[in-house]
């Protein structure tokens, strides 16, 4: 019987970034997957990124995660979004080619010491004495672990729907994973289903390029990766053209023939994801929408219509998909579908990503109720960081909100659950302004080296970036202005008498890079790369001294660990509703605690009372 | 850096000494800056507060040093005249200070807690304690929030629901059927806001009055009766009346209910020319606190044709000696004829200023309520200046939703995406 440190279940991109931060940090590490070909598949649209998912990217990237690496190495076309507002609200966005994005992701795994695949369904997970000590393969086969980590995706009763036909499956042309959902339902785990849904592939050689609109990536790319260049392939223009009139009134005709219409799927489907019969319903006003063609690739013809997912029987598929522009001689290679799967309620996790019901259990990605590549990927870290710490016998790590979109993301999800398939906004950041994507490294680096997350090359590569930018600082800082040479400069100040240092005067009265330059002569010197960044930190300097106090407040409380055993129902003083909310969430600090609906200061000052007792009688024994 | 915060740490409300406790980092330095120095630790000095050349009391000022106070920080007591001007006087110049805010329920007792000043039972029993004040708090915030003024929350609370999501849609989902441009909306939104919360800060002052009570000075020529209108409306001997000419020579108080409204009468001395000192000290003492009267009744001689003092929309003009002589708006204190109709038109007077009363009855709502202008402004400005930073825009916003959330609710980001996706076709 083989032993590992961690076993991780799934090869998607929650399960390959949790593999591989587990084994960085020293774990053994195997990862079990029906098919080692699929590891790395995206099974919808060919793109990474975006507004708050290309912030996760560089995150992860800033921990030396793979999915930033790999998009850059199967990037075709790069765009950063909001190029025109701020650094904060920008977020990177890559298509990318299908199958170099898979192979990169697993030659990273490949070249991942300590980390192994095995391929294999997993039937069940073996525990005793509320630890989990292994897995069950079929065949009988026995892998031992202190810790699990189980990223299955849209596997657990999969269930796909094609207008009235539906056929088991976690994604098409791969079977669902039937047994393990039946065997975590048996763990008595408080469940739910979500659904999404896919659009109908296209093939390219039969698209009218040449009729519609093109849109073309940045002239200057945007990577993912700190330790990235440049793009590595061909870069090519995606294509958009839009749904009309004639395309509506099918779907109109057709609605009870969609699943979802038809009423055959009972899960709750993503509000910014819907399929094309739900726009056409929801907005009836609209008389066209649009639609990116996005090329799944260099060396394929497939084309993702990014805009029309759809569940209606294929022939109504083809019907509409004709009646856009471009597309009227277009041929389906593979017919969209709804999915619908079973989900964990996120809030019986704590923030290691531990279920709380059984320890050395981590869960990641669509299991907990979230979509998109991204998300998955950062909780398969964050879940693979915490389950090697498990098995090592560490302390969990905490990844907080007002110093990471993965800290949001976990927070979001432990405190608050889901009830459509989450995904991240920028907007769900309440420390936006710090948490861009541009210092990503600046804010998480550090800390992932002190984890042994990062490696030699990046841990260099980044302490001489930091270095360059703290010494720009100081020089800036070193310089400072009387309120007479700013207004001898052109600049409006009010006369309140305060002088300010260069890093101020650049972000207090939004100057163009050029009057900086003026002003600040030593700007000039700096790289390019390293000025711009000064910029940006500057720019947003005094908003973040606004939030500092904020984030203090919520550091405090959270520094206030509630112990678990905390008898809140023989609490005098605590309302019923109350003290059944916190037995049921069990806030893990009084930050937690304040979350929770309903909670009144004095329940707060009540409970921070608990806690010192207990403290007090602990420190004494 | 911790904040410093304060609160009345007495009841609310006429008393013969208010304390103000100050608790914080900045405590000695705000009772400084009113003129409050040269402070010993523990030790009362009398002090005379000044803002800005204005005069606020002369008080008692008490310094108790970190680590050595009721919550472990720096904590200045101020033990004023515990008159309702002064009190909120020195409450809003606090709150007009940097880095002082006005203390949560409980907070005083949270801090003392978190350094290590209470023992258990002492917290168990504050506990209790704040429980039942923030209960009444809670009352409180329910019947302010229920009927007319609820509708008036809740058109904030869609508005500000509305500008946040519309600059969010833009910044969160570029590529999607989203508008471009929102300014225009977002604009629009801002300015009513803006417009609504200056007009609430300004009813505040009505609604502060439906709790100390209105005041109705009585003002007229020498010997008009106003003294007689006064005693029979209240009932009893309050002024002293007499056939000589300028008997009353200082303002005379009468509290009373009329129509539900706490109000007092003034009685004030008659306005003439006059060579008697001391009269002329009463006339001037009249006429000022005749001005600064939510309402008058200007009481005139049948023989008058018009009034000699000034008259505001709201005064109500009527003759007396309507046993004498006989003519619309004339009453008679002897034989109460038209005193009906008098308080009747006092009540409606009343009522109607009553029905531009704001939400705004507690100082707490009040410094949010203006934070939150704040911070509109400033959302305004930048919308302005530099249209394309929204993401500053958008936390200028959440800044103004943040101080109201004791007024609006809670406007978690849920709700923002809630209105997006209700209003825009996202996903593409």
């Amino acid at each position: 019987m083989k032993h590992f440190d961690v076993i991780v279940i799934g090869g998607g991109h929650a399960g390959t970034e949790a593999a591989a931060a587990a084994a960085r940090v020293g774990a053994s590490v195997a990862l079990i997957t029906q098919n080692a070909q699929k590891i790395g598949v995206m099974s919808c649209n060919p793109a990474i990124g975006g507004l708050g998912k290309g912030h996760l990217v560089r995150e992860i990237d800033a921990l030396d995660g793979i999915m930033g690496r790999a998009a850059d190495d199967a990037g075709i076309q790069f765009r950063l979004l909001n190029r025109r507002k701020g650094p904060a609200v920008q977020g990177p966005r890559a298509q990318t080619d299908r199958e170099l994005y898979a192979k990169a992701v697993q030659q990273y795994l490949r070249h991942q010491r300590k980390l192994v695949i095995v391929e294999g369904e997993v039937v069940d997970i073996v525990s005793q004495n509320h630890c989990v000590t292994g897995v069950v393969l079929s065949g009988d086969q026995r892998l031992t672990a202190k810790a699990v980590v189980v990223t299955v995706g849209t596997f657990l009763n999969g269930v796909i729907h094609i207008g009235s036909d539906t056929s088991r499956g976690g994604r098409m042309g791969d079977g669902p994973s039937i047994r393990l959902a039946a065997m975590l339902r048996d763990l008595g785990l408080a469940q739910g289903r979500l659904k999404t849904g896919t659009p109908p592939r296209l093939d390219g050689k039969t698209i009218a390029w040449d009729r519609i609109d093109q849109q073309e990536g940045d002239d200057e790319a945007s990577l993912f990766s700190f330790l990235s260049d440049g793009p590595r392939v061909r870069q090519i223009a995606c294509g958009v053209t839009h749904t009309n009139e004639a395309t509506h009134a099918i779907i109109r005709t057709n609605l009870s023939k969609s699943a979802m219409y038809g009423g055959n799927i009972e899960g709750v489907g993503p509000r910014y994801c819907p399929s094309i019969e739900d726009k056409v319903v929801r907005f009836s006003e609209k008389t066209s929408h649009q639609v990116f063609l996005e090329p799944e690739g260099l060396t394929t013809d497939t084309v993702y219509p990014n805009g029309i997912s759809s569940s209606l029987p294929i022939d109504v598929q083809a019907e509409y998909v004709r009646s856009i522009a471009g597309l009227e001689d277009v041929k389906i290679l593979q017919p969209g579908y709804a999915i619908e799967y079973d989900y964990f309620d996120p809030r019986d996790m704590k923030s290691s990503l531990e279920r709380k019901e059984l320890s050395g259990l981590f869960f990641a990605g669509q299991i907990n109720g979230t979509t998109g590549y991204e998300e998955a990927a950062a909780q398969g870290l964050v879940a693979g960081l915490n389950a090697a710490h498990c098995a090592q016998g560490k302390d969990p790590v905490h990844f907080h909100r007002s110093e990471s979109y993965i800290g949001v993301l976990i927070d979001d999800l432990i405190m608050r659950g889901v009830t459509e398939p989450y995904r991240m906004f920028t907007s769900r950041a309440e420390y936006r302004l710090h948490l861009r994507a541009d210092n990503a490294d600046q804010r998480l680096t550090e800390f992932g080296i002190s984890m042994g997350l990062v490696g030699e090359a990046r841990a260099q590569r980044f302490h001489a970036k930091a270095e360059k930018l703290t010494m720009a600082r100081s020089t800036l800082e070193a310089h400072s202005f009387t309120n007479k040479e700013l207004r001898d400069n052109n600049i409006a100040v009010s006369s309140d008498g305060a002088r300010r240092n260069g890093f101020e005067v650049i972000g207090a009265f939004n100057l163009a890079p050029l009057e900086c330059e003026r002003l600040l002569p030593e700007l000039c010197a700096l790289d390019a790369d390293i000025r711009a960044q000064i910029y940006r930190d500057a720019l947003y300097d005094r908003y973040l001294d606004r939030q500092r106090t904020s984030i203090e407040h919520l550091r405090k409380d959270e520094h206030l660990q509630i112990p678990r055993s905390l008898d809140y129902a023989g609490m005098s003083g605590l309302s019923t509703e109350l003290a059944i909310k916190l037995q049921r969430i069990l806030p893990s600090n009084l930050a937690q605690a304040a979350q929770i609906e309903g909670m009144t200061p004095s329940a707060m000052a009540l409970l921070h009372a608990k806690i010192k007792r207990v403290d007090a009688s602990r420190s004494r024994v | 850096m911790t904040e410093t915060i304060f609160a009345l740490a007495t009841a609310r409300g006429k008393a013969g000494v208010a304390v103000i406790r100050i608790s914080g980092p900045c405590a000695v330095a705000a009772a400084a800056s009113l003129g409050a120095v040269g402070l010993e630790p523990r030790r009362a000095a009398l002090r005379r507060l000044v803002l800005r050349g204005d005069v606020l009391d002369d008080a008692l000022v008490l310094h108790f040093p970190k680590g050595a106070s009721f919550t472990g920080e720096d904590v200045v007591e101020i033990q004023a005249h515990g008159s309702v001007s002064v009190v909120a006087a020195l409450l809003s110049a606090l709150g007009s200070m940097p880095g002082l805010r006005m203390a949560e329920p409980g907070e005083f007792t949270r801090r003392a807690l978190e350094n290590g000043r209470l023992d258990l039972t002492q917290v168990e029993g504050l506990a209790d304690l704040i429980d039942a004040e923030t209960e009444s708090q809670r009352k409180q915030a329910q019947r302010v929030l229920s009927g007319a003024l609820g509708a008036r929350v809740e058109t904030w609370r869609q508005d500000l629901i509305r500008a946040a999501a519309l600059i969010e849609a833009v910044i969160d989902f570029v590529d999607e059927d989203v508008p471009v441009d929102v300014t225009l909306e977002v604009r629009a939104v801002l300015d009513r806001l803006i417009a609504a919360f200056r007009s609430e800060l300004q009813a505040g002052k009505v609604a502060e009055r439906i709790r100390v009570g209105f005041e109705v000075a009585i003002v007229g020529s020498p010997n008009v009766g106003k003294s007689s209108l006064i005693n029979v409306l209240s009932g009893r001997e309050a002024a002293i009346t007499s056939a000589i000419a300028g008997t009353t020579r200082d303002v005379i108080e009468v509290r009373m209910d009329i129509g539900g409204f706490a109000v007092t009468l003034l009685d004030t001395a008659g306005l003439r020319e006059t060579e008697d000192e001391i009269e002329k000290l009463g006339i001037a003492r009249a006429k000022e606190r005749a001005m600064m009267a939510d309402l008058r009744i200007v009481l005139l001689d049948p023989h008058e044709e018009r009034p000699q003092v000034g008259l505001d929309s709201r005064d109500i003009v009527v003759w007396s000696k309507a046993d004498l002589v006989q003519r619309p708006a004339a009453i008679s204190s002897k034989t109460g004829l038209g005193l009906d109709w008098l308080l009747a038109e006092v009540e409606r007077r009343l009522s109607s200023m009553n029905a531009d009363s704001g939400l705004i009855i507690r100082e707490r709502h009040r410094i949010a309520i203006e934070r939150a202008l704040g911070a509109l402004e400033l959302a305004q400005g930048m919308l302005t200046s530099h249209s394309e930073a929204l993401e500053l825009v958008a936390a200028d916003l959440r800044d103004a939703l943040s101080h109201l959330e004791l007024l609006v609710g809670k406007v978690h980001v849920e709700v923002l995406l809630d209105e997006i996706f209700a209003s825009f076709c996202i996903g593409k």
